[in-house]
């Protein structure tokens, strides 16, 4: 079999007569196949074994607490009496509204560079977008923490308190909020961090539309904006939704900056403006310090939620790739 | 091909050996991140006169007593004293290293760096959300002559597990009867109100750009620039200075000796010039270490730090202990033995 698969490969295959030249080969190839699979594999048990850790890790929380686990929002590490539903939210909103304001960010970004950019800016701002990649979150953190949060809290917060009148909407609206340091501007240093990564694909993608069908589209009269909100965008639009997933994974699972800025309460949110926290944050937090087993469980535990919010995540993703391709 | 990499392999395990054996005095320790600049810092004077190397992982408190009942480690480094039930248990030594102090710290429009006073009933009620605004009668009865304005209270505390948080809630426990029953103390805990930060500087940051709020850090970020600091009450009901004489106090009064397992909280001691929110960082051996050469190392470098480390902790703003406490501890390490004989003797 392995013999098969490479006689056509080298020029000198045909006619070679050296049979010890051609077993060798083989055993050389049979090595490297199994290499390849080890690798595979390997990665495949480390998977596994990474779930399968967590849910004996997490167990004793989840049997202790059952469903009130991800209902209640408890979190009193004197009582050990743990419930996520602060943490589990937290990461949904976040996420969410990072995406919200990520998203037409990304797609302006990828158009401008594809259809409207001059040869000589595309190169910066390609390589602006990439950088923006590069940054370490921790800088993304405490730029929120001693930038971000104080403006907010300045030049938003305080007047909307000032602004809102006892008993009003916008009273309720605003909750708790007392800092800058809330879900909005979390979500906010989140949409950044996530930006550069749904902008690189968007722009791979636009690229990938056949120029016959722009320049027809062109050809027919369109305006720029007919061309990419008519044609360029529906026909990339099942794989976009793949590269928008792969960006909310990432949003999911950030942890250092989302510790610094979004206030760190386990308390359910009650508004966008109040401090909230995510699962991956709370894990930071506390679990160097956790000395009870019920603390750590209940962390672990938390692990293995946002495991599987991810998990849903990117196989819905790849679902939707699966679909394009088919 | 494969055999470049079986050389490398090989001279990759030969330099993996020869490190080994020169690096055979090391011992390793895990565990609190308070006390972690003075450990490294007496570990490199340490290594500089005596060629022995610690290697300290500054994980936390939890994670320091993870490893070392895990025993992966030759210590295991705490913030937060263990119950002597927990340390006979697991056959753990435990014993002080170096002493701090916690300091309240808060933002309030007109009040500078040691203006206000506080009591702990009242500081117990800001942190459970009762006292509602700055110029609340509880407040302003401790503070005559000061103008306090109408402004909410926002609480600010630590938002990672903490030996720091752990000692203030200990002190809030044991001052303030409600804090005790609804929220209690740990490294971590269900704070009735506020927002969190992440690390001494995470707090420090939120009440400096927040607006009535109040905090508390380590006594070395309390004594930054543009951070205002508030006196606390203590047990004879006076009012002294944070600073290393007022922690050191706490500790001379502190019953040593008396408490199983040197389980100590320097928490409201009496003394008129203690300060009523200190605590000690502790190491955790155990009785029987698995090495007992590596045991010794360990003693030997504590040895060494408590008659030569004085200096460099104060330094770096920690309080040395009082030498009575140290000859205490020195005759405690004849407890940790390996066939039935000390691992180390001080001299």
């Amino acid at each position: 079999m392995a013999e098969a698969a490479i006689a056509p490969a080298g020029e000198t295959a045909p006619q070679v007569k050296d049979l010890r030249g051609i077993s060798r080969a083989g055993r050389n190839d049979a090595i490297f196949h199994a290499l390849c699979l080890s690798a595979a594999m390997l990665l495949m048990a480390t998977l596994a074994g990474l779930l399968i850790s967590l849910i004996i890790g997490g167990w004793p929380a989840l049997s202790h607490f059952g469903l009130k686990f991800f209902f209640s929002s408890a979190w009193d590490p004197v009582a050990d009496d743990y419930g996520a539903a602060g943490p589990i939210v937290g990461t949904l909103i976040t996420a969410f509204l990072s995406m919200l304001f990520a998203l037409p960010l990304a797609i302006g970004i990828a158009v401008f560079l594809v259809e409207f950019c001059p040869k000589s800016i595309e190169r910066w701002v390609a390589m602006a977008v990439e950088l923006l990649a590069g940054i370490p979150s921790i800088v993304y953190g405490m730029w929120g923490l001693f930038v971000l949060g104080p403006w907010f809290n300045d030049h938003v917060i305080l007047p909307l308190r000032l602004a809102a009148e006892p008993g009003s909407f916008l009273e309720k609206f605003l909750g708790n909020a007392s800092s800058g340091s809330n879900i909005f501007t979390a979500s906010v240093i989140l949409a950044i961090m996530v930006l550069p990564f749904i902008a690189t694909v968007f722009r791979e993608l636009l690229l990938s539309v056949p120029t016959y069908v722009r320049e027809a589209a062109y050809g027919m009269g369109c305006t720029p904006f007919e061309v990419v909100s008519n044609i360029m965008l529906p026909y990339i639009r099942k794989s976009a939704i793949g590269a928008v997933m792969l960006g909310l994974g990432r949003a999911l699972g950030e942890t250092m900056a989302v510790t610094f800025i979004i206030g760190n309460s386990h308390a359910f949110p009650t508004s966008i403006f109040d401090s909230g926290s995510t699962i991956a944050s709370t894990i930071a937090n506390e679990f160097a310090e956790a000395t009870t087993d019920m603390h750590v469980s209940a962390l672990v535990a938390l692990g293995l939620v946002l495991f599987a919010i991810t998990f849903t995540t990117l196989a819905v993703a790849r679902l939707l790739l699966g679909k394009e391709k088919a | 091909m494969f055999r470049k990499f079986a050389y490398a392999f090989g001279a990759a395990a030969v330099v993996a050996g020869v490190v080994g054996i020169a690096k055979a005095d090391n011992f390793t320790g895990a565990g609190a991140t308070f006390p972690a600049p003075v450990y490294s810092a007496w570990a490199q004077a340490y290594h500089g006169a005596t060629g022995n190397e610690l290697n300290y992982q500054a994980i936390g408190s939890g994670g320091g007593i993870r490893q070392i009942k895990a025993k992966t480690v030759d210590f295991g480094a705490s913030d937060k004293p263990l119950q002597p039930a927990e340390l006979n248990a697991a056959g753990l030594l435990q014993f002080p290293t170096v002493i701090g102090g916690i300091v309240p710290i808060v933002n309030i429009p007109g009040v500078t760096a040691g203006k206000l006073r506080l009591s702990g009933p009242v500081l117990g009620d800001l942190f459970l959300g009762k006292i509602r605004r700055w110029d609340d009668a509880a407040i302003a009865r401790l503070n005559p002559g000061v103008k306090l304005p109408s402004l909410p209270v926002t609480v600010v505390h630590r938002a990672d597990g903490s030996g720091t948080s752990f000692i203030f809630t200990s002190y809030l426990s044991a001052v303030n009867r409600d804090w005790a029953a609804r929220v209690g103390a740990n490294d971590s805990v269900n704070w009735p109100t506020g927002l969190g930060g992440k690390g001494n500087d995470g707090v420090a940051a939120f009440v400096k750009q927040t607006s009535g709020s109040i905090g508390y850090v380590e006594y070395i970020y309390a004594r930054k620039d543009n951070v205002a600091w508030t006196y606390v009450e203590n047990k004879a009901h006076q009012y002294p200075n944070p600073d290393p004489v007022s922690f050191a106090a706490a500790a001379a009064n502190a019953p040593w000796g008396r408490a199983p397992g040197n389980y100590v909280l320097l928490i409201d001691e009496p003394g008129a010039k203690a300060w009523p929110i200190s605590g000690a960082t502790f190491l955790l051996m155990y009785k029987n270490p698995g090495n007992a050469q590596k045991a010794a190392e360990v003693l030997k470098f504590v040895d060494w730090s408590y008659k030569n480390g004085d200096a460099a902790a104060g330094k770096l703003d920690y309080v040395p202990l009082p030498l009575s406490v140290k000859n205490m501890i020195r005759k405690q390490w004849l407890q940790i033995t390996a066939g039935g004989k000390p691992v180390y003797v001080s001299k």
